[in-house]
């Protein structure tokens, strides 16, 4: 308060400011910081207990307890603090401004009381809404602190129930199944036998799925609980941050010994203790320094474009205010100046002197300031609030968003930037589980060279295909063509499995994966984020030609082929390590949806033949293992969601058992006692009991599991990709029976069960783009390392001829390069590709890794790039074993809904982390690119080279789209509608994540802008989740686009939060890209109508609710103004002081408001049907610069209006002032209002009903009021003034003429505009009038106009390129005797690149033309040396061209294969470019 | 849900529902058939903003019979407020005397209580005769009513015959609220600007003055006579007691409660008073000054012939510039006489007709295309 204009400065400032944040956000968190960094960098936890009493007692003072407080006030500070932050809005502080005015005596218009009404009204409001918030939040918090959890008392040598607020740091808490965690702590002792604790992390990001803790190492060995007294250990971590998924630290034995800690170990304060009999943990952060709590930033504030507009508009205001004050000030001097003495009629001081004209005009000013204070439309800020929440809720409450599925419907989670979806210029979006539906589905493999293409398979897929697409919508589908197995199990489920979702998900989610998981298929809020597995993806027919490979797998032959390597033998050998690789290599969680234990191992014994002492053991350390892995929590599903990078680090389990190979171990545990899990088996009837409660058919359920001739395994994956390869492996009867910490059981069909250790799991990160798993095979007792990642980096890591000593190199390179090929192939059709290698180590190799690895495990601070080494090391020198292909399909109406965002004039990138073929293909399959677009590829190495090829680029389109016009001009199409907007020639982009590192350097950023922009839509392949936020934050400050940023995952985070408008997927890949978004949808498809839709209406009712309010503001002020040139510009308002304020709080204010949610320009079923509509609000045509002044001229035309009919009609009467104003404000509150319904598209009876009201209240109001007021208000008294007037036909008269003349010239123009210069929108709502025949005959012919415009450019296009065609139709006669196939091609391409080491551009050039559709001739022109060398030698010398075969001939393209050919393209770093024609 | 997050569930406007807790309840399965509540929103017209809307589409053909419309109605208003504005007799004397040759030039610097007044007399001629009741106005020019702190001299509770009111009136009153440690009554600079000439009316009729007959009654509203204004009560009628205790305005010549030998027209509740303090919205105004009432149906109020207007000149007028004059008016429903509204009308009828007929041109010219939705080329 000392310094209010500065203070007012910076409050405009961040009112202006796009970032404008609410400060209270984070009062409660910045608090914490500050408390954190007094600590120190590492925090040291030591239990406060024996011989660390003294240092706990130093230490612990400076953490903070686990008492919280969220509540912003307290009693005492409430008034003077919500006072405070409510003074820091403008809006308050101009109100407080003139109030405190107002008390100036010499400055004063109005009364004081009246002035300090709306400031008042609206502090009181905002206080009472504060004041009630807070109350709950300090309700809740009280409740929070008061919770009790045990805590091991010191005193009485046990656990004592402890208020959760009385927890310290260093204490140890003891928790039992279900119950919430108080504090972070760190896992010190678990029930569960392997130390593995449940939780459930719903209350931090909504993820109501289980997640693995696991007790800290060398805990976990203990039987016993542990006992707090005689922890001696001490634990140093980081300091408090919000990191959910990082926690570091090391906990220090008394003999110096460290053990790493991993966020592994901590369970976080919110989540809940799940299938876990009991865990002991020792708290290290408490109250506001959790990390939940530390995380809990209250929401994110945004501002949309419009209303950033709206403010410097506001400024405008302030401008005119002035200007009208200064006008009134001058004007006031000068009429004083016009009196040579004092009139009588200016009132003297008490003195008897006057104030000299010039300071009197001084003071004018500020009275004017008051007088003309509605001109700032303070009040608009309040509506528009208004106005979005209602948006809002009718956005959240159109059907359409309704996905049956999963139950689930759009959620807008910022309330203030809906009409920001109107302006939507780029769209950045993610591609798998965005535009995909992360459903992946085994396509085709190839093992040792040899491709298996799983045509049965892919018969199945069809099938499913049409099912789908037949039954989207209907409840009870898909029983078509699933095997008979799967039918019973989805009836089943569905009777059993909702209900549990629903109700007692928490109690039974860990006993009934299967069920749930199953329902999980239709992906629902809060089961959908678990790994699924739909029939679709666990069905998975086995290639036949595979199949009778894969039955001479024995026992037997497996041994030989370790020995002897003969062809046939090496093959089963590689076929055997892809499959156990494929079972082994991943972090999927087997469970067995929960049947009576008894009858599981009965059985299971029952079938297997017992065949040697080997078997037995074999089978011994099954049971063992599957009591193990089925107790407590089968369902185990990490979230892949947590962090961007290392989501798969969760459950890397470091053990460090080296010694006991896997068999004796296992024996050893067989036979430990069985019968541990008694709980468990009594729980079972339980659970079946209460599902029975529920109302369904359990028993059904569970018999047709029992009926399955396999025990049902259900598997949990991080990734659906995982999941999908063990569906597969378990298809060819390689089945992953059981995994738990330190091994993996597979149950091999040729080899029964194989046990193997589990070393080590390097899981998969981003940046290494692998995992793999150390284990010690059974067979062979060897250490074998499996490694899957993508085949860029796998295909480097392979051991290459000169290091392989054996006769294999041969081969291996062989089938090195036969799968490079099959890869390429599965990617050309668009299926993701997987490589799988394996490498074999010695013991001794393996130990040496180790210990370095282990080094690195421990560190605190450098951790991530030590591991990183660490593990690159062992990735080196691999076997490459074959490769998958996974299809993940496209999600229902993606490319119609692609098709039609990119009409609306919306560019859409796709940033994907996918290879660059993989995107290429999904881009083309969901028609982002399409077949006739020009796609230039970016693929640079270096800076330099990538400027000169975007300039080249550039060039080159530039040259097209000149060649263009003239042929275009000359077809006579002179279009205006919006559909040409787009520009006719499209070209696509594809750049890489390496490419990308360069183009986002400073100095190329603009190039690539400018050839961004050329380009209609631009594919990201490889790109890392922070450059998928660098670029959009890029496009967002240099092109000032308005973007949007859709995706469903936790690497689409950032990018989310940077983009204008984030839009999360709630799909399979966990909560947070939903929770970080600002609108959370089910569907990519739903992007459609969001936009189109509701993102149109959004902007064109707020923008024109805007522009209303400043017509309204300032045509009624005006009124006022005017009125100063006949009363000595002294500030007296013609109108009672209470009408005028009231005028816009009450009178005036709701019309706008229903016209500001309701208006309806267009129905919604033109505007999805003609995207090109959108361009009218991406392109601010309601609300462009000189709108605004248009609307101000005519209030300021209509205020004259309403302002001089009064008066040239009681010119000379014996009319008193308030009798003067009340015609005129009557007429300003007619011509105001019906100025709304000329404005508004469409007129419902809410519209009516509050027209109508409005109008009616008026007249109550004045009647009332001029009834009753005879004295109270001295200086605005109108008494009696309304009912005299009610009765006077003149006042009828005059405000009939007012409203008349006032409202003629904007009907009139209006009427104009719509008859002679409709816009598109005026034209499509002509459509609405149309019957149904009529409207689809009238879009359909307003398509073709589009359409036409397009040809004609197309044709533009072909007349250009056949003059090239021309040119090079010599070489291409030449060419044609060498027809040649893809695979020379790439061939030749290769040896390009081994040639030209420089160049490094890859231009495709494709541009068709459509002249006769029917055709799917292909033609593949290969420029000749000549026109490369033309086009490109002069810019890079070194840049050599590599010319390639070109195929040209005829072959018969699908569409779909179309996609195929872009592969050619692909090659690295080799200039080609070659054209595609389509005849 | 999570215990710690309430708080922003609340910031976030979004109880529950946003981060995936089973909201609803369950869905039934067949042998439930409980009630379904999915998070499914209601199909109603207004949830689907599809209710039945009227959608005005403004082409030139749809609007075309409202610009007749507006133009039949408002023209023939026009002419009929037009003839009724003619209608009416006005007839207005300038009597400021700026003008050497004026009778009343030798008043023009008069002070508020020059005793004797300075009076003057004008003879004027009515052409024609005024039929019905005769208003008599005195006007005033540049004189600011309307002037912010001149308004607000008054105090309302005082004039409401408010006793404490009476001797302690309010602050707004202000440099005119007391005189000589005495409240003034009634305060304020409105009441001690009033009006004071005093203007009478003979009829010459061969050299025979006789006077005529000046309504000093009914020229206030009613509720303002009646509601509005009253004197302060006590005991008994005698205003000089009544007012005991004040004083009168500073310009005034007498105290409030001798403007009137009528003791209904006295005090605060004399007409001429309640009229004045009535403040003009413009700077130039009329302020009703007497009526002239129609005697019989066979004589005309006032006839046509010379009168002569007999000025007792106490205000002041020539220190800003300002004019007085005498109005003498008929009036009809609509007030006095006033061409504008007529005139106004009958131009705004014929602009409305007017561009009906350019939108009838329009319609024929390009409206076709409209109907079918073509696209205009």
């Amino acid at each position: 308060m000392a310094d209010p204009i500065r203070w007012a400065r910076y409050r405009w400032q961040r009112l202006i400011s796009a970032e404008g944040r609410e400060s209270s956000s984070s009062n409660s968190s910045s608090k914490c910081h500050q408390s954190s960094k007094t600590t120190g960098k590492h925090r040291i936890v030591i239990p406060c207990l024996g011989h660390f009493k003294e240092e706990y007692e130093k230490v612990s003072k400076l953490y903070m307890n686990n008492k919280i407080r969220t509540t912003k006030y307290t009693l005492l500070n409430f008034l003077p603090r919500n006072l405070f932050e409510q003074f820091h809005r403008v809006a308050n502080l101009y109100f407080l401004f003139l109030v405190v005015l107002n008390w100036v005596p010499l400055v004063e218009a109005f009364q004081k009381e009246i002035t300090m009404l709306p400031l008042v009204g609206v502090l009181t409001i905002i206080a009472v809404k504060d004041g009630l918030e807070d109350y709950s939040r300090y309700k809740m918090d009280k409740q929070i602190n008061n919770l009790l959890t045990k805590v091991y008392s010191r005193k009485e040598k046990k656990y004592i129930d402890e208020c959760w607020k009385n927890v310290n740091v260093g204490d140890f808490v003891r928790l039992s199944r279900n119950e919430i965690i108080p504090a972070d702590m760190v896992l010190l002792y678990s029930s569960d036998l392997d130390g593995i604790c449940y939780i459930e992390t719903a209350g931090l990001d909504g993820e109501t799925n289980l997640k693995q803790r696991q007790v800290v190492k060398g805990y976990a060995e203990q039987v016993s609980e542990i006992d707090p007294e005689e922890f001696s250990s001490r634990i140093e971590c980081e300091s408090p941050n919000n990191n959910l998924s990082r926690f570091r630290g090391f906990v220090e034995h008394s003999n110096k010994d460290r053990v790493a800690l991993s966020k592994e170990n901590l369970l976080l304060r919110g989540c809940t203790v799940r299938n876990t009999e009991a865990v002991v943990g020792i708290v290290v952060y408490a109250g506001h320094e959790t990390k939940a709590m530390l995380n809990n930033n209250g929401p994110h504030y945004k501002r949309s474009k419009l209303e950033r507009k709206v403010n410097t508009d506001i400024l405008w205001c302030v401008l005119l205010l002035i200007l009208m004050c200064l006008t009134g000030a001058i004007g006031h001097g000068i009429w004083l100046t016009r009196y040579s003495e004092i009139p009588f009629i200016n009132i003297p001081k008490p003195d008897g002197k006057s104030v000299p004209p010039v300071l009197a005009g001084f003071y004018m000013f500020w009275t004017m300031i008051i007088l003309l204070q509605v001109l700032i439309p303070v009040s608009l800020y309040v509506s528009i609030e208004i106005v979005k929440l209602g948006q809002i809720y009718l956005i959240q409450n159109d059907i359409d968003f309704y996905h049956e599925k999963t139950d689930s419907t759009i959620q807008c989670r910022a309330l203030n930037i809906a009409e920001d979806l109107g302006q939507i210029q780029y769209i950045f979006s993610d591609k798998t589980g965005t535009l995909t539906e992360n459903k992946m589905v085994f396509r085709r493999c190839s093992i040792a060279g040899q491709e298996y293409c799983h045509e049965e398979n892919a018969k199945r897929l069809e099938s499913y295909q049409d099912m789908d697409s037949e039954h989207e919508d209907s409840v009870d589908c898909q029983c078509g063509s699933s095997t008979h197995m799967s039918k019973w199990q989805r009836h089943s489920c569905r009777a059993v499995c909702e209900p549990l979702n629903r109700k007692s998900l928490n109690q039974l989610s860990g006993s009934y994966p299967a069920f749930i998981r199953e329902n999980g298929a239709g992906g629902g809020p809060h089961s959908g984020h678990m790994a699924f597995s739909s029939p679709i993806e666990t069905d998975v027919i086995p290639d036949t030609q595979l199949l009778e490979k894969f039955s001479q797998i024995s026992f037997h032959s497996y041994q030989q082929s370790e020995e002897a390597s003969s062809k046939l033998t090496l093959e089963t050998m590689y076929i055997t390590d892809f499959f156990l690789a494929l079972a082994i290599c991943n972090t999927v969680v087997v469970s067995v949806p929960h049947q009576p234990r008894q009858k599981m191992r009965l059985s299971s014994l029952g079938r297997m033949p017992i065949k040697s002492l080997e078997d037995i053991r074999q089978m011994f350390q099954r049971l063992s293992v599957r009591r193990l892995s089925s107790s407590p929590l089968p369902s185990v599903k990490e979230s892949s969601s947590e962090s961007p990078n290392s989501f798969v680090r969760k459950l890397s389990i470091f053990r460090m058992k080296l010694a006991s190979p896997a068999l004796d171990g296992a024996a050893q545990r067989a036979g430990e006692p069985h019968n541990t899990d008694s709980p468990e088996n009594s729980q079972v009837p339980q659970e079946l009991d209460m599902v029975n409660g529920a109302g369904c058919e359990p028993n059904s359920a569970v018999s047709s599991i029992e009926l399955s001739p396999l025990p049902k395994l259900c598997y949990e994956a991080e990734s659906p990709d995982e999941a999908a390869l063990v569906h597969a492996a378990r298809a060819y009867k390689c089945v992953l029976q059981s995994r738990t910490p330190d091994q993996v059981t597979v149950d091999f069909a040729g080899l029964g069960s194989l046990t193997f250790q589990l070393l080590h799991i390097l899981p998969f990160d981003s940046l290494r783009k692998r995992m793999s798993v150390v284990v010690r095979h059974p067979i062979s007792n060897k250490v074998v390392v499996y490694t899957k990642g993508a085949d860029s980096v796998m295909m480097d890591l392979l051991r290459t001829a000169s290091e392989a000593c054996t006769n294999n190199s041969e081969i291996e390179e062989k089938i090195k390069e036969r799968t490079q090929q099959h890869l390429d192939d599965y990617a050309r059709r668009g299926l993701r590709t997987l490589c799988i290698a394996k490498k074999v180590m010695s013991d001794a190799e393996y130990a040496e890794w180790l210990n370095h690895h282990f080094l690195a495990e421990t560190s605190i601070d450098n951790r991530e790039k030590l591991l990183l080494e660490s593990a690159t090391r062992l990735e080196t020198e691999l076997t490459l074993l074959g490769a998958t292909g996974i299809e993940d399909r496209l999600q229902e109406g993606v490319p119609d809904t692609i098709q039609a965002l990119r009409k609306a004039g919306i560019k859409i990138w796709m940033l994907t982390g996918d290879k660059r073929e993989t995107a290429v293909n999904i881009a083309y399959a969901c028609k982002l690119l399409e077949p006739d677009d020009r796609i230039f590829s970016l693929k640079s190495q270096s800076r330099d080279v990538c400027a000169l090829v975007m300039s080249k680029i550039l060039e080159d389109i530039q040259k097209n789209a000149s060649a263009k016009k003239k042929p275009s001009q000359k077809l006579g199409n002179v279009f205006t509608s919006p559909s040409t907007q787009t520009p006719g020639f499209s070209a696509g982009l594809v750049i890489d994540g390496r490419t990308l590192e360069h183009v986002l350097h400073d100095s190329l950023q603009s190039i690539f802008l400018e050839l961004t922009e050329k380009c209609r839509a631009v594919v990201c392949c490889q790109a890392t989740p922070l450059q998928k936020s660098v670029l959009v934050k890029l496009v967002r400050s240099k092109l000032k686009a308005v973007t949007l940023a859709v995706g469903d995952g936790a690497n689409d985070v950032s990018m989310i939060q940077v983009a204008d408008t984030g839009v999360g997927i709630s799909g399979q890949e966990g909560m947070q890209a939903v929770m970080a978004s600002d609108f959370a949808i089910s569907q990519f498809r739903h992007l459609r109508k969001l936009l189109l839709v509701h993102g149109h209406w959004c902007y064109t009712r707020l923008a024109n609710m805007v522009l209303y309010y400043f017509y309204k503001n300032v045509t009624y002020v005006n009124l006022l103004f005017w009125y100063q040139f006949f009363c000595g510009f002294s500030g007296t308002s013609m109108t009672d002081y209470w009408i005028l304020i009231l005028f816009n709080l009450l009178f005036t204010s709701v019309p706008p408001i229903i016209y500001g949610v309701l208006d309806k320009d267009v129905s919604a079923e033109i505007l999805m049907q003609l995207p090109q509509l959108y361009m009218m609000s991406q392109k601010s045509v309601a609300y462009v610069p000189s709108t605004l002044w248009i609307t101000l001229l005519d209030a300021f035309y209509q205020s004259l209006v309403c302002f001089f009919v009064p008066y040239f009609t009681y010119y000379d009467s014996d009319i008193d002032i308030l009798s003067f104003g009340n015609p005129i404000n009557t007429a300003a509150l007619f011509t105001i209002l019906f100025h709304l319904l000329i404005e508004c598209k469409s007129v419902t009876w809410i519209h009516t009903v509050v027209i109508v009201g409005s109008i009616l209240f008026y007249f109550i109001f004045t009647l009332a009021f001029g009834a009753t007021c005879k004295t109270h208000n001295p200086r605005s008294n109108s008494y009696w003034i309304m009912e005299k007037h009610i009765t006077d036909p003149v006042f009828y008269l005059v405000f009939l003429l007012t409203t008349c003349v006032a409202l003629l010239p904007r009907y009139f123009l209006r009427v104009l505009q719509g008859t002679l210069f409709p816009s598109p929108l005026l034209r499509a709502k002509h459509l609405d009038r149309l019957t149904l025949e009529g409207q689809t005959e009238a879009i359909k012919r307003w398509k073709d106009e589009c359409d036409v415009n397009d040809r004609g450019e197309s044709q533009a296009t072909s007349v250009s390129f056949s003059s090239a065609a021309g040119a090079v139709s010599e070489e291409e006669t030449i060419d044609s005797v060498l027809p040649t196939s893809k695979t020379p091609f790439q061939a030749c391409s290769r040896d390009g690149l081994v040639e030209d080491t420089s160049s490094l551009l890859d231009i495709q050039d494709d541009s068709g033309s459509t002249n006769d559709l029917n055709s799917k001739k292909t033609e593949f022109l290969n420029l000749s040396k000549e026109t490369n060398t033309d086009t490109f030698g002069g810019i890079n010398s070194c840049a050599k061209v590599s010319a390639c075969a070109s195929e040209v001939g005829s072959s018969a393209v699908s569409p779909a294969d179309k996609a195929g050919l872009n592969s050619l393209l692909c090659e690295e770093d080799a200039l080609v470019c070659f054209t595609k024609l389509e005849c | 849900m999570a215990v710690n997050y309430s708080a922003k569930e609340e910031a976030d406007g979004h109880p529950s529902g946003g981060v995936g807790v089973p909201g609803g309840g369950a869905v039934g399965s067949g042998g439930g058939g409980g009630a379904v509540k999915t998070r499914k929103p209601d199909n109603t017209a207004f949830k689907q903003q599809r209710l039945p809307a009227w959608q005005p589409i403004l082409t030139a053909g749809t609007v075309l019979p409202a610009f007749f419309i507006i133009g039949l109605i408002f023209i023939p208003i026009g002419i009929g407020i037009f003839v009724t504005s003619n209608n009416i007799r006005e007839y207005e004397i300038d009597y400021t005397g700026t003008e050497p040759s004026s009778p009343c030039n030798k008043c023009l610097n008069v002070s508020w209580d020059s005793t004797p007044p300075c009076t003057c007399t004008i003879n004027f001629t009515l052409e024609h005769s005024f039929e019905s009741n005769v208003f008599m106005y005195y006007g005033l020019s540049n004189f600011y009513q309307n002037h912010r702190r001149y308004v607000k001299s008054r105090d309302d509770s005082q004039l409401n015959g408010d006793n404490s009111s009476l001797l302690n009136p309010s602050k707004e009153c202000e440099p005119y609220r007391t005189n000589e440690d005495k409240p003034i009554a009634p305060c304020g600079a409105i009441a001690n600007s009033m009006f004071n000439d005093t203007l009478e009316l003979y009829r010459i009729d061969n050299d025979t003055r006789t006077p005529i007959t000046l309504i000093k009654k009914g020229i206030a509203w009613w509720t303002d006579k009646n509601v509005k204004f009253r004197n302060p009560t006590g005991d008994g009628n005698n205003l000089t007691a009544l007012f005991q205790g004040t004083t009168k305005p500073v310009n005034w010549p007498k105290p409030v409660y001798m403007l009137d030998s009528e003791p209904d027209n006295n005090g605060f509740i004399n007409e001429d008073f309640i009229v004045w303090m009535r403040t003009a919205a413009l700077p130039t105004f009329r302020k009703l000054y007497r009526l002239i009432e129609r005697k019989n149906n066979l004589q005309p109020t006032l006839q046509a012939g010379n009168y002569s207007l007999d000025i007792a000149y106490n205000y002041p007028v020539h220190s800003f510039d300002g004019r007085k004059r005498m109005i003498l008016s008929t009036i009809s429903w609509m007030g006095g006489k006033n061409p504008f509204l007529g005139i106004a009308y009958i131009t705004v009828g014929s602009i409305c007709f007017f561009l009906g007929v350019v939108l009838l041109i329009i319609h024929h010219k390009y409206g076709n295309r409209n109907t079918s939705a073509d696209i205009p080329n």
